[in-house]
């Protein structure tokens, strides 16, 4: 059913990086923790290498957005499956870190309690039973990678067991993060409902609407993102990850080779929702706002299209994808808001019938024939 | 409260015979304090005759001047007296009177009072609705009055509800016995909250265990009407939903496209539906009730050539392609969704139901039947008869099952498969159209009517069983029954997870939907 979207390479054990890939590494990290935060911090605002904080601020979410469409080229690039419900895993690790910064308000808040204010408004007396770790930043952290992890494990094993594959798949994961999101919605789950959490003060009892605490998250986020971006390079390669390929490629004929595809597509696809979780936490407190929007179809759906714009079953291409895609999104939503949903359309449409291996495979098409 | 019905019972007994409106009575509803003026209208309304009931209705349309101690009924903006009709010329400083909320619920109950010696049938129905909600006992003459007057068997027997229920607060005891008596013949619902509400204030003990019997015996009749207005709505949303999943039956089970565009298909049948209504409001108002019937024909076709043109320009470069066909498609519902709202712009638009179609059969007390529903539910059928026997034995039905089946030996037999998989998109797409068409009379259209369908079409599909025509029309009617039965125990949103969840949970166990394919076809 699934051709495989990139030629197929002998496994020849090779350095993890080669020179031009680690060279481009070591630039990728020096821009992110010395370049950008000198730029932003050092720099004066009105020399023209300032980096303002829109920027920062941008860059780091779409550094968010990077990881999740790394996620996203592990469980679909690699191992073939199309999870139309990752913006649950993202929007689950972002409640996580906005359960924490919402009690990280303390008494600010508009009515002066030490419940979140939307608490107070619904006039509930005490925290819920789920809020109850939610002031430890330790578990906080635990959380975020436990509750992705956990629902995925638990969908996926149930999914895979009755071996639910292709669109069949797809369609289920959609009808999940719906779900969630008609529940995450009701103000009885106690997650703020429509409004979500906002108006954050403070992370690790300091001030987050700081330029030092938002160049840290950054920098945070480009370290987690090409940490990430390692540890995939090391996992496609791994015997792990051939056995992923195989299974995209021809699931029967791996499962007669004497595998058993489940643990392996559960082990990625739990892998793959703690990372988009992890993205998720990163997210929150950069943007300042999480609500029961994200986990719509729609959301999770434009994932999938940042992989594909960049080229899946590449490690480099979603991210590039990531970029490219908000980039132009927001810019577009800018300047010509009405042109943006035939743009993103279009490149749905384009991705699919023009480039099936993305913008990766376009530049590797085109080196090609420039060498003969 | 107690002043003034004791007031307006003193009129009823003095007063015999329709008075006519005079000067001060006039004076009394329009000027001075909220309390007074509704203590004039009472008095007034009591005992009304047609200039009364004329200048109440005034009052309750804002059509009503003052300047000085002189009042002007304004009608074409004209000003007339109101004792003597004859006309007036207004001054220039003339104020509007103002009603404030209070004295609107006193103009309305005063106005239904007055509707209830209508020679209209409807009209005193309509009127006898309105005061069994909001009566004290200050409207017990007049409803009396109304009884006795009364003609018509059923709406004797309304009054005599309502009768009831006012008494059921009256002071004396045999009274509020008689009135619990009678009340538990009622299959209303209003009975139900009047004797619920009495119980909780009721002292007397007697008293007390006749509101008890009576609650019983209402309740038990009531339970009938909640069961089966649950069946009804829970048939109602099948139809609908049968109606947008069977478009998906050919496309995705037959074909096996992923069309996320569906919704969209639908929703342009939605608004080719509105572009009829508004053809006709300019160009044919006299036939304008029948414009659905031209809509219908209209929104399969607009559906069906988007969806011809979607075929040969997209989707036919990705069969056997699934997931990309899945992403291109949502792709195109995005553009499509953002070409409308350039067109028609973000809002909803308003699609007007025929009259033919407003109203419904009232079944039992607490049951009615709208007649928009009634219509889709023969509508869907009509659309799955019709699809079946295209599909079973027409020509083109046996191309579409050949090509479906096993195309390479279809096409050895000379059968064009592709242009049998364009029609047969086109089909599946117009079916689409109809659906949007039918919506169209039941909820808003607007550019994202589509995406609320999307998912819950998809596990119809899903559920019923690819390629399944008989399963798609089981999982639509189960699923919509099932939603409403737990929405009627959890709430709309609780009960549309719990349906999604048991889904899941379904496919679980029965990969294939319901009506799993067997044998060999069950692989391809």
């Amino acid at each position: 059913m699934n051709t495989p979207p990139s030629s197929v390479i002998l496994p020849v054990k090779g350095p993890l990086l080669t020179r031009v890939g680690l060279g481009a590494f070591i630039v990728a990290l020096l821009l992110v923790c010395a370049l950008a935060p000198m730029l932003n911090l050092l720099v004066p605002e009105s020399s023209m290498f300032h980096m303002s904080t829109y920027a920062v601020a941008l860059l780091g979410k779409i550094m968010c957005y990077a990881i999740v469409a790394l996620a996203m080229d592990l469980i679909w690039g690699y191992t073939g499956i199309l999870s139309l419900g990752h913006g649950l895993f993202f929007a689950l690790g972002g409640y996580a870190m906005g359960m924490y910064l919402m009690r990280q308000i303390g008494r600010d808040g508009n009515y002066k309690s030490d419940l979140p204010d939307f608490m107070v408004f619904l006039d509930w007396k005490e925290l819920p039973w789920h809020w109850t770790f939610s002031d430890s930043f330790a578990a906080t952290l635990f959380l975020i990678v436990l509750v992705p992890g956990l629902v995925a494990f638990v969908f996926g094993y149930f999914a895979f067991r009755s071996r639910i594959k292709g669109v069949y798949f797809s369609i289920i994961t959609q009808a999940m993060t719906f779900a969630a999101m008609l529940l995450f919605f009701r103000n009885e789950t106690g997650f703020g409902g429509n409004n979500g959490f906002t108006d954050f003060k403070r992370i690790l009892d300091t001030p987050i609407a700081t330029p030092t605490m938002r160049m840290g998250l950054f920098v945070i986020t480009g370290l987690t993102l090409l940490g990430f971006f390692l540890f995939a390079k090391w996992l496609v390669r791994s015997k792990f990850g051939r056995v992923l390929q195989a299974i995209r490629d021809a699931e029967t004929r791996v499962m007669f080779s004497g595998y058993n595809p489940i643990g392996y597509k559960l082990t990625i696809w739990t892998l793959s929702a703690v990372m988009c979780g992890i993205a998720g936490a990163l997210y929150v407190p950069q943007v300042g706002i999480i609500n029961p929007s994200e986990m719509s179809p729609a959301n999770s759906i434009e994932m999938a299209i940042w992989a594909a714009v960049g080229g899946r079953a590449t490690l480099i291409g979603p991210i590039l994808g990531a970029f490219i895609v908000n980039g132009a999104k927001s810019w577009l939503t800018v300047a010509y808001p009405e042109y943006w949903l035939y743009f993103l359309g279009m490149l749905f449409i384009a991705v699919t019938l023009f480039l099936p291996n993305g913008v990766v495979g376009l530049v590797k098409k085109l080196r090609k024939g420039g060498e003969k | 409260m107690m002043i003034r019905t004791f007031l307006l019972s003193a009129t009823f007994f003095i007063a015999a015979g329709a008075h006519a409106l005079s000067a001060d009575e006039v004076k009394g509803m329009a000027f001075g304090e909220t309390e007074a003026r509704a203590e004039a209208l009472n008095k007034a309304a009591a005992n009304p005759d047609d200039k009364t009931a004329a200048f109440i209705q005034a009052l309750a349309d804002d059509a009503v001047k003052t300047a000085g101690d002189k009042v002007f009924v304004i009608k074409d903006d004209k000003g007339y007296d109101p004792v003597t009709g004859a006309e007036l010329a207004v001054p220039a400083d003339a104020e509007d009177v103002i009603n404030n909320n209070m004295m609107r619920g006193e103009l309305d109950t005063a106005l239904a009072a007055l509707k209830l010696f209508s020679k209209d049938g409807k009209v005193r129905a309509d009127a006898i609705k309105t005061l069994a909600s909001g009566s004290d006992e200050s409207r017990l003459p007049l409803i009396e009055k109304a009884y006795a007057a009364e003609t018509v068997p059923a709406l004797k027997n309304q009054l005599e509800m309502v009768r009831a229920t006012i008494l059921l607060s009256s002071s004396d005891k045999a009274k509020r016995l008689d009135a619990a008596a009678r009340l538990s013949g009622s299959n209303n619902p209003i009975s139900k909250t009047v004797l619920i509400s009495r119980l909780a204030e009721e002292e007397d003990a007697e008293v007390k265990s006749a509101l008890q019997a009576s609650l019983r015996t209402v309740e038990s009749a009531l339970a009938w009407g909640d069961k089966l207005g649950a069946v009804f709505s829970g048939i109602s949303l099948g139809s609908i939903l049968l109606l947008v999943a069977l478009g998906l039956a050919i496309t995705y089970g037959l074909m096996g496209v992923i069309n996320m565009a569906h919704g969209e298909l639908m929703m342009i049948g939605a608004y080719a539906t509105y572009v009829v209504q508004g053809l006709f409001q300019k160009y044919l108002p006299g036939l304008f009730d029948w414009y659905l019937l031209a809509a219908v024909p209209v929104a399969f076709l607009a559906s069906a050539l988007m969806g011809a043109a979607l075929e040969r320009g997209v989707i036919r470069f990705l069969y056997g392609r699934p997931l990309e066909t899945l992403l291109a498609t949502w792709g195109i519902s995005l553009m499509l969704q953002q070409l409308v709202r350039s067109i028609f712009g973000a809002q909803n638009v308003g699609v007007e139901n025929p009259v033919w179609m407003s109203g419904g059969v009232q079944v039992l007390g607490n049951l009615s039947l709208p007649y928009n529903r009634l219509v889709i539910i023969g509508f869907a059928i009509a659309v799955l008869l019709g699809m079946a026997r295209l599909i079973s034995k027409t020509r083109l039905g046996l191309f579409v099952r050949g090509v479906t089946q096993n195309r390479p030996i279809a096409s050895c037999m000379g059968v064009n498969t592709a242009r049998v998989d364009t029609y047969a998109f086109a089909l599946g797409s117009g079916i689409a159209g109809l659906a949007g068409c039918a919506l169209s009379q039941v909820g808003n259209v607007g550019p994202d009517l589509g995406q609320g369908y999307i998912v819950d079409a998809f596990m119809v599909v899903v559920l019923g069983g690819v390629g399944q025509l008989a399963g798609t029309v089981y999982a639509a009617m189960g699923l919509g029954i099932l939603n409403k039965f737990l929405e009627g125990w959890t709430g709309a949103v609780l009960a549309k997870i719990a349906v999604l969840v048991l889904i899941i949970i379904f496919i679980q166990k029965r990969p294939q939907g319901i009506f799993a394919m067997k044998g060999r076809s069950a692989e391809a």
